[in-house]
């Protein structure tokens, strides 16, 4: 099959070459190549399951999904909504097809178990680390630095796939938008973002600058062109 | 996932102050777009764009019984429901309060207008007349469906052919006559619908803005003349609009009206 490739420069890894795939395309024939995410084996070839980016890392074929919904992975962070409250813990919606729990044993200071809400409740937003993903759900913890009940401010939604974008190269991008707007964000894997600040104008440039981050997934230097689009709009 | 309290308040602020996140004014509509024959089996179709908001609507007419309560009358059919393609809020299922709401909503708008005129679609009285079928469907739902839905259906309905009649008596949908529905053509009914957030009316709402919104109120409303008629109106949520309030909508959905007609009328 002959397979039209399109090369587009990942932002992260400039070096590398990547592929535009659709599900079912062809990404590498031959026994040499091993299937990674987004990638299943038909025959002697490698197929993308996914719509993104596919990559060549050695022996290693993977797929960047460029949309679709969020898969929680073990060591997530997320940011979440109380949904409801039980005898032990918290119920979080964290947009995923089931809910997760937070044990009340994960709140910072002791709690009666009779006013739960006077930590986190209902229509309060987290930000959580997934701690393990067994059959009954997930679970959270609030076990790392900046993790916790998040007071103020707005959430939003961007997609799940961009967010290594909106955090960029060692948070590079992430800081920009701190430094620039004098906000404090948080993003979470699930797309979800907060962020918070004295200063209403401050809190939505910091949105308006995630949003166009992650409306333009091809763009080099992504880094640089917000540089310059914070300068412009001071 | 639902609203959090945080962005409850933080909206709230904003548009008491006349902001809204997006940098719209509190009574600007996004960018309309109107687009036709987007389906190749009903007799009159469109889509339209508000914003990332989309919405298609069908006419479809069979020839039907008439109710029995009006004999000399062509029937009027308004559906539509919330598919899981357009918000990850929707789910395959029986219909929920919200897509019950959309059709009869849209039904209401049009039927009170009497923009249809209903008793030029008898064959046979009290035994053989067309009836009109609206499909309503949203593809994506970023807010304001209702408003989306109305301009949607009334584009569709002001494009529709009657299909011919086969020598048996059913319709031909083959070959199309080149008749329209029978409409009041002076009339247009459109749909502007009002949304409340603490002390400040907006309209147009992104689906953020409408999960905030505490109080809507759906008007259905044609121009006859230079004059604004009100046909009809529906009110969710509990708290009260004041006297104020109210006078001040009355304006601003005329002001609206005439808007969402004029983009209308240059795809017409």
């Amino acid at each position: 099959m002959a397979v039209k490739k399109i090369s587009v420069q990942g932002s992260e890894e400039p070096q590398k070459k990547r592929y535009i795939v659709v599900p079912g395309e062809v990404i590498v024939s031959g026994e040499d190549y091993l299937p990674s995410d987004g990638t299943r084996r038909q025959g002697a070839d490698i197929v993308a399951a996914k719509y993104g980016l596919a990559e060549e890392a050695g022996m290693v074929i993977r797929v960047i999904p460029l949309t679709g919904a969020f898969v929680p992975r073990r060591g997530n962070q997320v940011i979440g909504r109380v949904s409801n409250i039980t005898m032990n813990g918290w119920v979080i919606d964290i947009d995923w097809a089931s809910n997760a729990f937070l044990p009340i044993d994960e709140s910072p200071h002791f709690i009666n178990k009779n006013e739960m809400d006077q930590f986190l409740a209902i229509g309060d937003l987290m930000l959580g680390k997934i701690e393990g993903i067994t059959a009954r759900g997930i679970d959270l913890s609030f076990d790392g630095p900046g993790l916790g009940k998040l007071e103020g401010g707005f959430s939003f939604k961007v997609s799940p796939n961009r967010v290594p974008r909106v955090i960029g190269r060692e948070g590079s991008m992430i800081n920009l938008i701190k430094d620039n707007t004098k906000c404090d964000v948080a993003v979470g894997q699930n797309g979800w973002c907060w962020v918070y600040s004295e200063d209403m104008e401050g809190m939505l440039k910091a949105r308006k600058a995630i949003e166009m981050i992650t409306e333009k997934p091809f763009v080099e230097g992504l880094t640089e062109k917000m540089e310059s689009w914070f300068q412009e709009n001071k | 996932m639902d609203i959090s309290k945080n962005t409850f308040e933080a909206m709230k602020t904003l548009v008491e102050q006349g902001k809204r996140f997006d940098g719209r004014a509190l009574t600007e509509y996004r960018a309309v777009e109107i687009s036709y024959d987007v389906s190749k089996a009903a007799e009159g179709s469109a889509r339209v764009r508000m914003g990332k908001t989309e919405v298609i609507a069908g006419v479809k007419l069979t020839l039907d019984k008439p109710y029995p309560d009006s004999p000399e009358k062509g029937n009027l059919l308004v559906s539509g429901d919330l598919l899981p393609l357009a918000s990850p809020r929707y789910e395959v299922g029986p219909p929920k309060f919200d897509a019950i709401e959309l059709p009869r909503l849209v039904d209401r708008v049009i039927r009170e207008s009497h923009v249809i005129e209903l008793d030029k679609l008898v064959v046979k009285a009290g035994e053989k007349v067309w009836t009109v079928i609206i499909d309503v469907y949203p593809l994506n739902d970023d807010g304001n469906l209702v408003d989306a839905a109305v301009l949607a259906a009334i584009a569709a309905l002001k494009q529709a052919k009657m299909p011919g009649v086969t020598e048996a008596g059913f319709p031909d949908y083959k070959h199309r006559t080149k008749q329209a529905v029978p409409l009041a053509k002076e009339l247009v009914p459109l749909s502007v619908t009002l949304f409340k957030l603490g002390n400040a009316l907006f309209i147009d709402p992104t689906r953020e803005e409408a999960e905030a919104a505490e109080v809507k109120c759906n008007f259905g409303l044609t121009k006859q003349g230079k004059k604004h008629m009100i046909h009809s109106a529906q009110k969710t949520g509990a708290k009260p609009f004041t006297q104020k309030e109210l006078e001040t909508a009355a304006i601003l959905i005329g002001e609206k009206y005439d808007e969402l007609y004029d983009k209308l009328k240059k795809v017409l």
